[in-house]
């Protein structure tokens, strides 16, 4: 292939330049499905439980806070409405890769719903404004090229860990495997104060509100740190305003 | 842990609305322009949720039996610290993985 210049760009390159700039991600994509299947078995649920958790929720972050609320026994309504609190941020990638894809047809959309991901949104959006000259088809090509290793693995990894699950002997520590990845994700989007700011009010929140009833302290905490987070990013633009 | 129907009934609310989550924007709203206010919040949840569901179960472990654990809060701290430093998921797990094990051997 000789299409050096993004003008020269096809569906067909745009679709491998999403499978080479998701193939990284599997570095993290296979050992995260690996161990929500392995924390799935030892929680007690079945190979095919936790393949159709997988399947059907396709959201790793959400997937870990439900099985870690049913296993404090928390009332329905409360795990739901927690992971779904917990997968919020999807809803605003959505709402961000819209202004790209948002012509293409409905039932492009439809599918594309279904993996908004971290991974594909994070390299698409990254990739559209590098190359804003690129077609809505050539992004939707882009869109799920960037799926086409990751969301195979996922699958695989989640079956293999559901498979060796309760093998896994305790000494690993893998209760610790979730705080570490998930302190792993976050530590990267703290990019601004305001977003230090809400990750503060959410921990001290989070840890105060402990005792409260059928685990809703988690969705507090939440809920107070993203208004910190909102508030924090007002006061300073306004200062920036005084300043200009 | 959990009865089967309750399982089944988590794992089909969840995708449904997680999906919900997802084509709501795409599909719905499409062109249309939203909120500030709304996208203000929404761009703090998983900087609040996330660390929200994590502080608990790092000082409070339940592999301890809720006993405060210094090689577990030293792995969260450590990744954290290289997470922050290096902005690499990967660079700071494989720290807290490291400072946990290590900790875990040395000290206990």
């Amino acid at each position: 292939m000789s299409s050096t210049t993004p003008k020269t760009r096809t569906r067909a390159s745009a679709f491998w330049k999403g499978v080479a700039d998701g193939t990284p991600f599997l570095l993290v994509v296979g050992p995260f499905a690996m161990l929500f299947g392995v924390l799935a078995t030892e929680a007690g649920l079945n190979v095919l439980e936790t393949l159709a958790f997988s399947a059907v929720v396709f959201a790793g972050a959400a997937q870990f806070t439900a099985l870690q609320l049913m296993q404090e026994n928390a009332p329905t309504l409360i795990v739901l409405a927690s992971a779904l609190a917990v997968n919020l941020r999807v809803a605003m990638y959505s709402a961000s890769l819209t202004p790209w894809i948002g012509a293409a047809p409905l039932w492009q959309r439809a599918i594309a719903a279904y993996f908004t991901v971290d991974q594909s949104y994070a390299c698409s959006v990254a990739q559209f404004e590098k190359e804003p000259q690129m077609t809505v088809p050539q992004r939707m090509a882009y869109f799920f090229g960037v799926l086409t290793p990751i969301v195979p693995t996922w699958y695989i990894s989640t079956f293999i860990g559901a498979a060796i699950g309760t093998q896994v002997p305790e000494s690993w520590a893998l209760d610790f495997a979730l705080p570490i990845t998930f302190l792993a994700m976050v530590a990267p989007m703290l990019r601004t104060a305001a977003h230090v700011v809400a990750a503060c009010v959410a921990i001290v929140v989070s840890l105060l509100a402990a005792g409260v009833p059928y685990s809703l302290g988690l969705i507090i905490a939440g809920a107070l740190g993203m208004i910190a987070g909102a508030q924090a990013e007002a006061i300073i633009e306004r200062r920036k305003a005084e300043n200009d | 842990m959990t009865e089967p129907n309750t399982l089944w009934t988590v794992i089909i609310c969840l995708g449904l609305g997680s999906y919900f989550l997802r084509f709501a924007f795409l599909g719905i709203v499409g062109d249309r322009p939203m909120p500030k206010w709304l996208l203000r919040h929404l761009r703090y949840t998983a900087v609040a949720m996330l660390p929200a569901m994590v502080s608990p179960l790092v000082v409070w472990p339940a592999a301890t039996g809720g006993q405060p654990d210094l090689p577990r809060m030293l792995a969260a701290s450590a990744t954290l610290l290289v997470g922050l430093a290096t902005k690499n998921v990967l660079a700071a797990i494989i720290s807290g993985a490291a400072t946990l094990f290590g900790a875990l051997y040395l000290l206990g």
